[in-house]
């Protein structure tokens, strides 16, 4: 666990770019600082592993307050990515990835073996590991990053802003990639963002922070998005605060309907005006309308009782039938849920 | 032989190794000795500066302003100041020209630890590196492409104005131009000119040689431009 506790930075030229931050961010979770630039995420980053020394207060790793331990050695056992991913452009994408290993004094050979295991861990080619950052692209460059902090296998990972210089597409893979990647390690991560979906995303708990470096509020990602603290934070969340916080809310309650689906081959004849047509191994086909039983229109799926709400709401949305289609994690259908359905669990989401 | 002047094979041919002085191959000697000397005292001496001017910014604006006022000087004063020390010897030679090379080098030093990303920087003290072993390890050979130009430039240079040494008697290969001068007679300067680029040409040769072994990296990235 990592703790701030009153923790104080003023520069040199006046600046405060943190003011009495008191947090914790607990072992083995993911706590985000996001915040506007300039609002002192870096520099409260940066005094965890003291590429800064706060001015007042202090900070403790596990109870141990850093200021104590010398710094080299306090930051071989902290894994840090920055956004640029910093790599050594002298140095073959393996020895990169196994530089705090050499740091610590491991041998040439079992440095080497631990870097290939971690490019494959974060999903790289074994092949690049003989080239040079140079011959990377930013996001593979990135991946990189993230497999050298992770070499000597630290208990805590500071990342700033990592994903922010790569272009949607990848970012959403590498953020993915991340939770993957915590799911098997169960680090000790503090990251920080500008981008406020991205801490909704990855973060167990987000720290909003304000210009000034004050702490705006704390929470996990639903309580942010339905109790947000004041004017800023809700100001900060964005507009459509109300469906995005859905994608916290379990399906798992949402009430299904069985007797919608009919077997391929259909004639029509139900009293309903829409049916789900499934084969013959539980997959959903389409929806048939009562009127024109021959025409298949599209449906949309969610997993039931894994997926959010917004899933379900987003599957309804994308069927003319205004229907959504819940099935098992093999893609079976369990049942269909409809609009009365998801009017009475977004009911329910809205009171709670 | 007749009676016509002897041609310029013949001339080398007499000339190589007489035993004496000025054989064309004591001159070869004594002009790679008054050149390399140089080169790598300037390399030595600019290192340790260059690694000052980075550290103390304050002290580069004086360094390179003298540095400059040294190599605006021209060398004939310069070598009369320092016979009065050193006498007509190779040293004489060997001390202004590293004075040039170290106006060349101090800030290809500066420079060259100036083109490290500050993030490569950063994210090696993120890493645990001691600041020792992050000059040795990151910052010097990021620095080598630059320094290593700025070494080309030394060594080219040396090498031709060691020939400058001539006007005391210490030119090496250059007083093969002084004897033309007091008889005008070809083969010597002929001689004297293709040798002096012969040998700047292998010495930038075996630096470009030195650039790839050390550099792989760099030759990487235009690879794939
Ligand atoms: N070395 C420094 N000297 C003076 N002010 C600084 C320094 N580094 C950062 N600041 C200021 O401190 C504030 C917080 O900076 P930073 O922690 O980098 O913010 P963020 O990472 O949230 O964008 C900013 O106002 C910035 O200008
Ligand atoms: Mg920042």
């Amino acid at each position: 666990m990592i703790t701030f506790d009153a923790v104080t930075k003023r520069y040199p030229d006046g600046t405060v770019a943190v003011d009495g931050l008191s947090l914790e961010a607990p072992t083995g979770e993911i706590t985000v600082f996001v915040g506007p630039s300039g609002c002192g995420k870096t520099t409260s980053l940066r005094m965890i592993n003291r590429m800064i020394d706060a001015t007042e207060g202090q900070i403790l790793l596990d109870g141990v307050p850093v200021q104590g331990i010398d710094p080299p050695t306090l930051r071989r056992g902290i894994g840090y990515v920055i956004q640029q991913a910093g790599l050594f452009p002298h140095r073959r994408i393996v020895d990169n990835v196994a530089t705090v290993p050499y740091l610590l004094g491991w041998d040439r050979r079992k440095a080497r073996a631990r870097a290939m295991e971690l490019l494959e861990r974060v999903g790289l080619d074994s092949a690049l590991a003989r080239r040079y950052p140079f011959q990377l692209s930013g996001g593979q460059q990135q991946r990189v990053g993230v497999a050298r902090a992770l070499a000597a296998d630290p208990p805590v990972l500071l990342m700033d802003e990592p994903f922010s210089a790569v272009d949607p597409v990848v970012r959403t893979s590498l953020q993915d990639e991340l939770l993957r990647l915590q799911a098997e390690l169960n680090k000790t991560i503090v990251f920080v963002t500008h981008d406020i979906d991205e801490a909704i995303k990855l973060g167990d708990r987000v720290a909003v922070l304000r210009v000034g470096g004050r702490l705006a509020q704390l929470a996990d990602p639903k309580t942010l998005l339905s109790d947000p603290a004041d004017d800023f934070v809700r100001e900060f969340l964005g507009r459509d605060r109300g469906i995005r916080r859905l994608q916290f809310v379990s399906t798992a309650g949402l009430r299904l309907r069985t007797d919608l689906t009919v077997e391929e081959g259909f004639g029509g004849g139900t009293a309903e005006p829409w049916a789900l047509v499934v084969s013959a191994d539980g997959a959903p086909v389409g929806w048939v309308a009562d009127a024109r039983p021959d025409v298949l229109e599209p449906f949309g799926t969610f997993v039931h009782g894994r997926d959010s709400m917004r899933s379900a709401l987003d599957a309804a949305l994308l069927s003319p039938s205004g229907c959504a289609v819940g099935v098992d994690e093999n893609g079976k259908v369990v049942g269909v849920a409809t609009r009365e359905a998801l009017d009475e669990a977004l009911a329910e989401a809205a009171d709670g | 032989m007749g009676d016509g002047p002897p041609s310029i094979w013949e001339w080398i041919a007499r000339n190589w190794d007489t035993g004496r002085v000025d054989s064309i191959r004591n001159l070869l000697t004594d002009h790679l000795t008054m050149s390399l000397v140089p080169i790598l005292l300037s390399l030595v001496v600019a290192l340790p500066l260059g690694l000052a001017c980075v550290r103390w910014r304050w002290l580069y604006q004086p360094t390179s302003g003298l540095m400059n006022i040294v190599y605006a000087i021209p060398s004939l004063p310069i070598f009369m100041l320092l016979i009065s020390v050193t006498g007509l010897s190779q040293t004489t030679v060997i001390i202004p020209l590293t004075f040039y090379g170290m106006a060349v080098l101090i800030p290809a030093v500066v420079d060259g630890l100036g083109s490290v990303p500050d993030h490569v920087r950063q994210s090696a003290v993120a890493m645990g590196f001691t600041p020792l072993r992050r000059l040795l390890a990151v910052e010097l050979p990021i620095a080598v492409p630059v320094v290593l130009a700025g070494l080309r430039v030394v060594a080219v240079s040396s090498i031709s104005l060691v020939s400058v040494g001539a006007l005391i008697g210490q030119g090496g290969l250059g007083s093969l131009f002084t004897r033309a001068y007091q008889n005008p007679f070809m083969p010597p300067v002929i001689v004297g000119i293709v040798l002096i680029v012969a040998l700047a040409l292998v010495a930038d040769g075996l630096l470009v040689l030195a650039q790839r072994l050390l550099t792989p990296w760099v030759r990487a990235r235009k690879g794939r431009a």
